[in-house]
């Protein structure tokens, strides 16, 4: 098989293809293909940028970063369901950062109209707008856009590859296509001898590729189904092979102290930390430093033991600060109004108006890998090995680190322990460049502490809401909610293609403005506070906070209304958006939901459309000797089509307990410009003992191939608080839980 | 300054000071890197070894002080001869990113040592020191509760 090292190699020996942001392009820059980068040797043969072939078998390039969501085993099963693959022989790999890998869905999920209601041209215009991730060579994983991106494309690249290789059968044979099938991954003649693609790859690499028709969803024979996934074998047995685990002959290995506060370096004395056991070179890296040695400890010892003084935070130094930043906001006029309906300030006859106000702190990734990334200098060229969400970006950036043309850069895709939008940032991969530099000819693995990785994280911002609503005769009539947060989208993408439109930010009310729920009067403004300390996309981003806050409040006006809470939302569901009314209709059957719970027991339920799939939740929580246990939970969710239901169903739980985790006990404070938060004690998410047993409903209501990776998490915040308010009477408005309850533990 | 190491049934010199934690013996000097690092403060349970079979955080553990023979997840068993724990995590697809999995397995395995069929409560007493950021703790409990019906 050709390896990532080997394909990487020869293609930066011929030529990557480079692209420069900002500029504009033709139409005939937009349609003319990738070039593919896979640059096939002797004895291999690509057929297009995801498929190679060589005596061995099939090997297919899944271009999106594996970081637990399945993606890899997903997107393969895509190509290999229309190429008649066995999925034993299967064989995946993540491929070179490439234009060629843009991804199609990501630009259109920037349109503002609310999705569930898009009518088929903006589906059309989100395609164009997809295009765009072409030109910036956007290849970019993220935004639960994967599959959607995939669904359609890689099916028709199965379906293309098949036919070349029917097509070269033929040829050879002197036999018409009609007369041959495929299975197994080999072209079966009309006398039933089997000729395997490896045989045909050569000639079939010179047949033009045919325009195809997909195969119906029945005769599916991969897609649909739970299959085996392709990670888990060596992530069960310690063979899998994450960024921190890179090995390379003469590699060193170092530790890092970045400025916390952002603000750089004025002074430091690295006299005795050179001394120290292992250490062989000490780093000024300008805002922070590394030590290079014999191994991560003791670099890490050493890097402590550094006295160091840190310039100031450019940003507000306390929480208290940056809380009056947000609440500021709302004084100013709004970022954006995406949601209008209606008459929000006239209050119907007999209506009872309710208001409140919401809180969110702001949140670290935590993934489970640190930071780190190995970085190998030679002058010339670079080669950087790390898990990371946007290749492409990192390729450019750690180019312009080492004063060396993208081209000159390899970068190798490993799996990571955990992404969750963290690793859509590449901080980590420049750094280590910029130590490998100071150490020309030698790999370094460069290793960030649990210490380091909190406080020089890219936050999920604090957010607040003020809502107000109206009720009567038991039914909602108004919403009206103001939403303050500083804006994440427009430090990413100033990090990302090096500029940043202005406008309104979607992210700011994205989950809160676009929800399936037919009231009348309903309005959602978006506030952006001008504060800027490090922000980044946590799974499932602006939905992440106005999931909780749209869902508490609507539980809030369910009771003003004296109505069950889910029956409220079916009834504000039905004539608005079916497949959302399906979604609650089935955690109602699920769960049981009765409206009534026994003494010690609280229900909540909260239903979130985001990355266009609804998902419904119903949390039980019970009262344990005066402390909280959370003992069920129900999910039902509707992506469209359920490619894989055992990925699918452990996406919804696992995003779900990120939701939980952050929900019951997580938060990041700020003193003097750094993260007070630093390791698990400080910022401890749900453990086995915390989970609640879990039940998932997988429905395919809607039209559309929507998102699963992201969806699960923002109804699990609102779900919990409303079961709370169930369990105790007692309306919690700010997260985290755990100041107001005792969970047990 | 070598110390030696017995790693998965044979005695290794390793050239590191005495107070380097196991952990980073396994990793950096040994390339043992099936064992994790998360924490470096024994709170997420990634770097979970077995030292004469008995559970421990392999980042707290100095390797002037290691008093037994050491067993990590390279030594449980292999792709080629699968622990029965590793097979119960394959057959319920349990990873997700899959980092905290070697943790998650030699704990569980020290547990069904000592307890070979557990019940939840067991199951969450010798569990919780583990941490999963993905979230797979209801396949982790399916996969432990069936290598102990296999067993």
């Amino acid at each position: 098989m050709a390896s990532i090292g080997k394909i990487a190699r020869r293609t930066f020996l011929f030529g990557a293809v480079a692209v420069a942001g900002g500029a504009a392009f033709g139409a005939w820059y937009v349609t003319r293909p990738a070039p593919n980068p896979l640059k096939p040797a002797e004895g291999e043969a690509s057929l297009n940028a995801f498929v190679l072939i060589d005596a061995e078998g099939v090997t297919l390039v899944a271009p999106r970063a594996e970081m637990g969501q399945g993606t890899m085993t997903t997107w393969a099963a895509l190509i290999a369901e229309e190429m008649d693959l066995a999925w034993e022989d299967v064989r995946v790999i993540h491929g070179p950062p490439a234009q060629a890998y843009y991804n199609s869905a990501l630009m259109g999920e920037g349109q503002t109209h609310k999705g569930y209601d898009a009518s088929s041209f903006q589906h059309s215009l989100g395609e164009v707008m997809g295009l765009m991730g072409k030109v910036f060579s956007m290849q970019v994983t993220g935004g639960s856009t994967a599959m959607k991106d995939g669904y359609e494309r890689m099916r028709v690249t199965g379906a293309a590859t098949r036919e070349m290789l029917k097509t070269a059968a033929a040829q050879r044979l002197g036999v018409g296509l009609d007369e041959l099938r495929t299975e197994n991954g080999a072209v079966i003649a009309p006398d039933g001898t089997a000729i395997p693609y490896s045989d045909l790859a050569a000639e079939a690499a010179e047949v033009e590729p045919p325009k195809v028709e997909l195969r119906e969803r029945s005769d599916w024979k991969l897609l649909g189904t739970s299959l085996p996934r392709k990670d888990v074998p060596g992530k069960s047995t310690g063979t899998a092979q994450f960024g921190i685990d890179t090995r390379l002959p003469g590699m060193r290995y170092a530790a890092v102290r970045m400025a916390p506060t952002r603000g750089g370096m004025t002074s430091f004395d690295a006299f005795e930390a050179s001394r120290m056991p292992g250490v062989e070179k000490v780093v000024d890296l300008g805002d922070g430093l590394a030590v290079i040695a014999t191994n991560t400890w003791l670099a890490q010892q050493a890097v402590d033991a550094i006295p160091v003084e840190w310039g100031p935070s450019p940003y507000p130094e306390t929480t208290e600060d940056m809380t009056r930043a947000i609440d500021a906001a709302f004084d100013a006029e709004p970022n954006s109004t995406l949601r209008d309906d209606g008459d929000v300030d006239k209050l119907p006859s007999g209506a009872q108006r309710i208001k409140a106000e919401y809180r969110v702190p702001f949140l670290a990734h935590a993934t489970m890998e640190p930071m780190n990334a190995t970085a190998w200098f030679d002058g010339t060229h670079l080669r950087i090995w790390c898990g990371n969400q946007g290749p492409t970006f990192l390729r450019d950036a750690c180019a312009a680190e080492a004063g060396i043309a993208p081209e000159e850069v390899e970068v190798n895709v490993t799996l990571m322990g955990g992404g969750f939008g963290r690793r859509g940032e590449f901080d980590y991969a420049v750094i280590a460049t910029r130590v490998a530099k100071a150490m020309p000819g030698t790999p370094v693995n460069v290793t960030w502490s649990r210490e380091e990785d909190m406080t020089h994280d890219f936050y999920r911002p604090a957010a607040a809401a003020r809502i107000t609503g109206a009720v009567a005769d038991g039914k909602a009539l108004t919403f009206d909610a103001r939403v303050s947060s500083p804006s994440i989208a427009e430090q990413a993408l100033d990090r990302w293609v090096g500029f940043a439109p202005g406008g309104p930010d979607k992210g700011i009310v994205d989950g809160i403005y676009n929800q399936p729920y037919g009231i009348p009067n309903y309005r959602v403004t978006g506030h952006k506070a001008e504060i800027t300390p490090p922000l980044g996309f946590w799974r499932s981003v602006g939905a992440s906070f106005n999931g909780f806050f749209h869902e508490s409040f609507m539980d809030e006006l369910a009771h003003a209304a004296e109505a069950d809470p889910l029956q409220f939302r079916l009834d504000l569901t039905r004539d608005e958006w079916l497949p959302a009314y399906y979604v609650l209709e089935a955690v109602r059957d699920m769960s049981g939901w009765t409206g009534q719970t026994e003494n010690g027991v609280g229900r909540g339920i909260a239903m979130v459309y985001s990355f266009g799939t609804p998902c419904a939740m119903v949390i039980e929580v019970r009262d344990v000797d005066g402390m909280i246990r959370l003992t069920n939970a129900w999910i039902a969710a509707d992506p469209g089509v359920a490619l894989d239901p055992s990925i699918i169903e452990a996406q919804l739980t696992g995003a779900m307990v990120y939701g939980l985790s952050a929900a019951m006990g997580e938060e990041i404070t700020f003193a003097g410009g750094v993260a007070e938060q630093k390791n698990f004690p400080d910022y401890d998410p749900l453990r086995m003992p915390q989970m609640p047993a879990v039940e998932v409903r997988i429905l395919e209501n809607q039209d559309r191939l929507n998102g699963v990776g992201e969806v699960g998490t923002p109804p699990a915040a609102p779900a919990l608080a409303n079961a709370l308010f169930d369990l105790t009477g007692k309306r919690v408005r700010e997260l985290p839980l755990n100041k107001a309850f005792e969970f047990y533990v | 300054m070598a110390t030696t190491l017995t790693v998965n049934g044979t005695a290794q010199e390793v050239d590191l000071p005495e107070n380097v934690p196991l952990l980073w013996a396994l990793r950096d000097a040994l390339n043992l890197t099936g064992t994790k690092f998360g924490c470096g403060v024994s709170a997420c349970g990634a770097c979970t070894v077995h030292i004469d079979g008995e559970a421990v955080r392999s980042c707290q553990i100095p390797i002037g002080d290691v008093w037994g023979e050491v067993t990590t997840i390279e030594g449980l068993g292999t792709p080629d001869a699968l622990h029965s724990l590793q097979q119960a995590w394959i057959d319920h697809q349990v990873a997700q990113c899959g980092y905290c999995q070697s943790g998650q397995i030699m704990q569980a395995a020290a547990l069904l040592a000592e307890t070979p069929n557990p019940n939840d409560d067991d199951i969450d007493a010798a569990m919780q020191g583990n941490l999963c950021r993905c979230g797979t703790y209801p396949r982790i409990r399916a996969a432990i509760k069936s290598a102990a019906e296999g067993a």
